[in-house]
């Protein structure tokens, strides 16, 4: 699908590759996010890799089929070797490129306790105490728009210190923009650290009377228009909040930094993740460009749920005009035999198999190239889709994994995707 | 709950949401809310009414869905609906409603403090209460939709219904649920009593939760979570909507030829014959390779059938909306809206 020159992702390769210690799958929400980061967990620990995966908010019965069961915060051995628990068909053999000696663990972010254990870390007992049971700390801590961001980089950051795994594979949070995941944790960071909660500690912290003064006229405001809107007892809760936490700020700046230098270093690789669509492609080329700004390590992008056709030989008109042309013979079938009986529509159900004539002996090959066609229509407009993205990014490698045609649930799936990494795209 | 054959609204002609006038549409990332959305506000707007179509996200999905410039925080225009042989066109407004601007604009409209918002969006407080209250920021902007609804100009409604494209599945509960999330944080004072004011529109007949779904696992999952979550929403229950499933592909199968293609029995030489006849060369290998798709597609319809099942069971009415094959596009839309209707949605 991809240009003749746009060179070709091989994810095998970066997996192979020890230097590899991170790969941080992003992209729009919807695009296979998670089943990626899976499959690529799963194919690392078959090739021999001792890998973590770290997903943020996985379908149901995937995250099961990883053994995971409840948001713990915990990396779970997943148990991943072909023929586990007696499972047969093809896909749950050993395969060639199999190389043994791997391991696989994965968990689900719980974003409220990883806060929670930062506050923990940070701040003496009664102060955390303190923190945790404000009400401006449990809004932060379990709706502030990029908290979930942050605290995937944070678990990803802890992932790393721990040094338990030679490969984490990360699965970011389904944002609606690919560019939260980086912003979001800065912003954080940012209002914490901000101009706002620095004025409203400001006076119980400075004693200096002209400063205090400019202080105390925009303070004035604030409290006036805060008590007035939201009742008077907020602005003691801000306050309490806001001096709890100021003892953090310089840990919240330290681990964000720690975990952005963490994201540009030479082990980590971006891999972006887009379904061939056109918003999901804008997405994928914003943050492409926005990975190259930042200096942060781009591996490629892997299109996701690509429909492809074996028969590809037979175009798509063809295959309508050979649709058109059996109807026409069944239909004039069906009405020479309309003198004996009462009309046969092909595909009906009567037509098929009764009477010396079979007046409906072609509905299947006719529901076939009608198939056929609407597929090869579709891989049309996806190529045509792609095309504006490699148009615009002729460098960036590129692998395109196929649509699965039932939904993602259990290992097989997995590995069969997995697998595909490795084979020759045409 | 208003379904087909209630006997309330016998007007020229009845929908299934007769009587309600703040249509929410949530559903999961990718299933194609904001598309949806625009096509509910477009048949909706039929038959000379005027809608207004609300956006709550900051995206911008509005101005690229209708191809209009970024939308401002402010009404306008943004589409016509067709008109018929027997009534005029309607109108569909657009707006983007942003937290900042609804909460200056609450400020200056209850509290007449214009110029101290001014002082206090550059003191970043703005930003900072929007962000951080618990609920306030849903709390302004369902409050923004909840005024469209009611705003009368010279005793007539403004607005004969507004649709809101919502936050997505996962985030629609705690977006509706505004009473107790701002209670926690004011139990009196004037957001509270906004709040209150909110909540009786939103847990009235006047309001309906409609979810945008695929007919995938996860999405279809997700609206099935959401539909049980609104009852034990709003202090007393938020009417669910209808499921609207977005990109629908026919099933080019006969019952038993779909069967048999599911557990992979397909009559392989029988197709051969049949491309055979069709003039196509090398039909044998072609039979084998088409089969393949069959069998494919085939074990997708029978999963989807099994997605479709389970979207059935919660009783809400379902909508089927086509899939818009060679890209969305107004006209695309504009088909979408039609299917609304005929459906009897809208």
């Amino acid at each position: 699908m991809q240009h003749a020159t746009q060179p070709h992702l091989d994810i095998e390769a970066l997996i192979d590759d020890r230097r590899t210690r991170i790969i941080v799958c992003c992209g729009s929400g919807g695009v296979g996010k998670t089943t990626a980061a899976a499959a690529i967990g799963l194919r690392a620990a078959e090739r021999g890799r001792h890998v973590v995966v770290l997903t943020v908010d996985p379908a149901r019965r995937l995250a099961q089929s990883m053994g995971l069961t409840s948001l713990d915060n915990t990396p779970r051995p997943v148990p991943f070797a072909a023929r586990a628990r007696g499972a047969r068909g093809p896909e749950n053999q050993p395969h060639d490129g199999d190389v043994g000696g791997g391991s696989m663990h994965a968990m689900m972010l719980d974003m409220k306790r990883t806060f929670d254990e930062i506050v923990e870390a940070h701040a003496d007992p009664d102060r955390a105490a303190q923190i945790l049971a404000n009400p401006f700390y449990q809004s932060l801590s379990s709706s502030f728009a990029g908290t979930q961001e942050y605290m995937a980089m944070e678990k990803l950051g802890q992932l790393r210190r721990a040094d338990e795994w030679d490969l984490i594979v990360v699965d970011t949070p389904p944002s609606r923009s690919a560019l939260d995941f980086l912003d979001a944790p800065q912003r954080l960071g940012r209002f914490l650290d901000g101009k706002l909660l620095r004025l409203l500690t400001a006076p119980a912290k400075l004693g200096g009377r002209a400063y205090l003064k400019v202080l105390n006229a925009g303070f004035g405001v604030v409290t006036g228009v805060l008590t007035k809107v939201l009742g008077g007892q907020v602005l003691k809760d801000v306050q309490t909040f806001v001096s709890a936490l100021d003892t953090m700020f310089g840990g919240f700046r330290e681990r964000a930094d720690y975990t952005y230098q963490l994201l540009r270093a030479p082990g980590t690789a971006f891999l972006v993740i887009a379904a061939p669509e056109p918003d999901a492609l804008r997405e994928a080329s914003y943050f492409v460009e926005r990975l190259a700004q930042d200096g942060m390590p781009l591996a490629g992008l892997m299109l996701n749920r690509v429909h492809k056709s074996p028969a590809a030989r037979l175009s798509a008109a063809r295959s309508l005009a050979a649709a058109e042309t059996l109807q026409t013979a069944d239909d004039q079938a069906a009405t020479a035999l309309a003198g004996d009986a009462a009309p046969v529509r092909s595909g009906s159900r009567a037509a098929a198999g009764r009477g010396p004539a079979r007046p409906a002996a072609h509905s299947l090959a006719i529901a076939a190239l009608r198939l056929h066609a609407e597929r090869m229509q579709l891989a049309a407009t996806e190529r045509r889709v792609t095309e504006h993205f490699t148009a615009a990014h002729p460098v960036v490698p590129v692998t395109e994994v196929p649509a699965q045609p039932d939904d993602v649930h259990d290992l097989a799936g997995l590995r069969v995707i997995g697998r595909s990494f490795g084979a020759e795209q045409a | 709950m208003p379904g087909p054959d209630s006997l309330q609204g016998v007007s020229t002609r009845d929908t299934d949401w007769e009587g309600v006038r703040l249509h929410v549409v949530t559903g999961k990332g990718g299933t194609g809310k904001t598309t949806v959305a625009g096509a509910l506000a477009l048949a909706l707007a039929s038959g000379g009414k005027r809608v207004l179509l609300m956006e709550v996200e900051g995206r911008q999905g509005i101005a690229q869905l209708f191809d209009c410039p970024p939308l401002p925080y402010a009404e306008r225009k943004v589409a016509v609906a067709p008109s018929t042989s027997t009534q005029p066109g309607g109108e569909v407004y657009a707006l983007m409603a942003d937290p900042e601007s609804a909460l200056l604009e609450y400020l200056e409209m209850f509290y007449n403090l214009r110029h101290a918002g001014r002082a206090l969006t550059r003191l970043g407080i703005i930003d900072f209460a929007t962000t951080i209250a618990p609920g306030l920021r849903d709390v302004l902007l369902t409050g923004k939709a909840a005024e469209a609804v009611r705003r009368k100009e010279s005793g007539r409604r403004v607005y004969d219904a507004v649709v809101m494209d919502a936050p997505p599945t996962g985030r629609i509960d705690r977006f509706l649920n505004v009473a107790s999330e701002v209670s926690g944080l004011a139990r009196v004072g004037p957001i509270r009593g906004h709040a209150d004011t909110v909540l009786k529109v939103i847990r009235s007949p006047e309001t309906a939760v409609h979810f945008v779904t695929l007919l995938e696992e996860m999405p279809v999952q997700e609206t099935l979570d959401g539909i049980a979550g609104l009852h034990g929403l709003a202090d007393g229950g938020i009417q669910a909507g209808g499921i609207m499933i977005n990109m629908v592909r026919p099933v080019v199968l006969a019952p038993d030829q779909l069967r048999a293609a599911a557990s992979g029995s397909v009559d392989e030489h029988e197709l051969a014959l049949g491309l055979k006849a069709a003039g196509l060369e090398d039909s044998v290998r072609l039979a084998a390779d088409l089969v393949v798709e069959l069998t494919e597609h085939a074990r997708t319809a029978v999963a989807q059938r099994e997605q479709q099942r389970k979207l059935a069971a919660p009783g809400q009415p379902c909508y089927e909306l086509p899939m818009i094959s060679d890209g969305m596009d107004l006209a695309g839309l504009y088909q979408l809206a039609a299917a609304l209707r005929d459906q009897g949605a809208a």
